[in-house]
């Protein structure tokens, strides 16, 4: 009876959240219709509390705040989407560069599985972003609200599998030697790990490396099925490869909207403070919320934003 | 935790010390920056009156409108409050290029030959990046 209590109580505090968030959003094309007219700070202050949010709903959700950032704050914010993906990729950025530090000390990160799937994604993220900047601004809007409704998708559908059954290496991964142990603090036991499937996966993260760059999504949301699902690395191993893999793949591709101007302070220095408020936040709130239920909330606020997004690459909903 | 007992390399160890600093110096700079730029501490390059009626510009028109230099053409005006956060900027995008400089010895040092070639091409990879060659305006 307590239980279900308590449950109610989460469910109709996350509704309200998922609710104000959907009210700033909707409020917000009208108010960037009159960007000009209105004082400079506003801007500034809505990004900060937009990106906290979203730095909570991203941790608990366990995905990126850049894919949440882009297509709201594309969608939503006045600015030209050229700055919003370049801001995307230096908050997807500096999350994995913070997180990274502590995630290969732990082991729960291999340096030598990273390696050689961020060169191959360095150099596409810098191919997608070149790309980005040469389409036409519609096109690369509707492209992201296509994206974005299949990512929806594959979180809807995705499973996970914490420990992966990796019968033998192949030719490849048994040459670069992707395999070690790390301890699972959580099993209370060590690990042992080794990946199959390495050059499906070294074309999956070109793949990834292209979207990254051409929308400046970050790519948690593609990195951790991958690395899991397809070529077999434990979970956590996953999760922590996948932040280590991001930080050089953003990299490359941040340097390309950086060298083209593309980066507003005013824009990325509040999204960057804000998420990582939030984020912290959020891994405090762990504990107390449902997983799954903030999991839903993400996915309604990444349908918003991805129908947004391509009504208004299609001329719709400007 | 002992890294030996779960055979953390010296490269990885290594790599996440320079991370670690590099990030919190990068972060630093970026956060202190914006609060000179908001401060008004100086002036700015682009005014923000200006700024509020070009940011939805496409970032090439932008440039044309505000007089706004591409590549590290920004060196040029960091003095001013807007460009001064771009030295935080520049230096998160530098710190992977660092740490990936540290690791490369390591490699060497251990005979690990096709490693120590995937680090020296992903130096070479972010530090074309970097310059400007791929996609900078010149």
């Amino acid at each position: 009876m307590r239980k279900s209590g308590d449950r109610l109580r989460r469910a109709s505090r996350l509704t309200r959240i998922f609710l104000i968030l959907l009210a700033l959003l909707w409020a917000a094309p009208a108010a960037a219709a009159d960007a000009a007219a209105a004082p400079w700070w506003i801007w500034p202050a809505a990004l900060f509390a937009v990106s906290f949010a979203i730095g909570i709903v991203g941790v608990l959700a366990g995905v990126g705040g850049g894919v949440l950032f882009v297509p709201i704050v594309g969608g939503f914010f006045p600015f030209h989407l050229d700055f919003v993906r370049a801001a995307g990729l230096l908050l997807a950025l500096s999350g994995a560069l913070s997180a990274a530090p502590a995630l290969l000390r732990s082991g729960m990160a291999s340096m030598r599985l990273a390696m050689p799937l961020a060169l191959v994604g360095s150099v596409t993220s810098i191919a997608g972003a070149m790309l980005g900047l040469a389409l036409p601004t519609n096109m690369v809007q509707t492209a992201l609200g296509v994206t974005i409704l299949a990512i929806v998708l594959l979180m809807w559908r995705a499973k996970r599998s914490e420990y992966p059954d990796v019968p033998a290496p192949d030719g490849l991964g048994a040459a670069l030697r992707l395999h070690g142990v790390f301890h699972d603090p959580a099993a209370g036991r060590d690990v042992q790990w080794r990946v199959h499937r390495t050059p499906a996966g070294l074309v999956a993260f070109a793949g990834i490396g292209l979207l990254a760059g051409l929308f400046g999504l970050g790519a948690g949301w593609a990195n951790v099925p991958v690395l899991n699902l397809l070529m077999g690395a434990p979970l956590k191993l996953a999760v922590g490869t996948s932040g280590l893999v991001l930080s050089v793949v953003d990299t490359s591709a941040a340097w390309v909207y950086i060298n083209r101007g593309a980066v507003l302070p005013v824009l990325v220095a509040p999204s960057i403070v804000g998420v990582m408020l939030g984020a912290k936040i959020g891994a405090r709130l762990l504990r107390v919320v449902h997983a799954s239920t903030v999991r839903r909330v993400v996915i309604g606020l990444l349908l918003a934003a991805g129908a947004r997004a391509l009504l208004k690459g299609l001329g719709l909903w400007n | 935790m002992n890294p030996q007992d779960h055979r953390i390399s010296h490269e990885q160890m290594m790599y996440a010390r320079w991370l670690d600093w590099g990030t919190r110096i990068g972060l630093v700079l970026l956060i202190g920056t914006f609060a000179a730029y908001v401060l008004g501490l100086s002036a700015p390059h682009v005014p923000f009156e200006q700024l509020t009626r070009l940011w939805s510009l496409p970032v090439d028109q932008y440039r044309a409108a505000a007089s706004v230099p591409a590549g590290w053409g920004w060196l040029a005006l960091a003095a001013r409050s807007d460009y001064m956060n771009y030295l935080g900027i520049a230096f998160l995008g530098l710190v992977t290029i660092a740490c990936y400089l540290r690791a490369l010895p390591g490699f060497l040092a251990r005979g690990d030959r096709a490693y120590a070639l995937i680090a020296a091409v992903e130096i070479a990879v972010l530090a074309t990046a970097a310059a400007g060659i791929f996609g900078g305006v010149h």
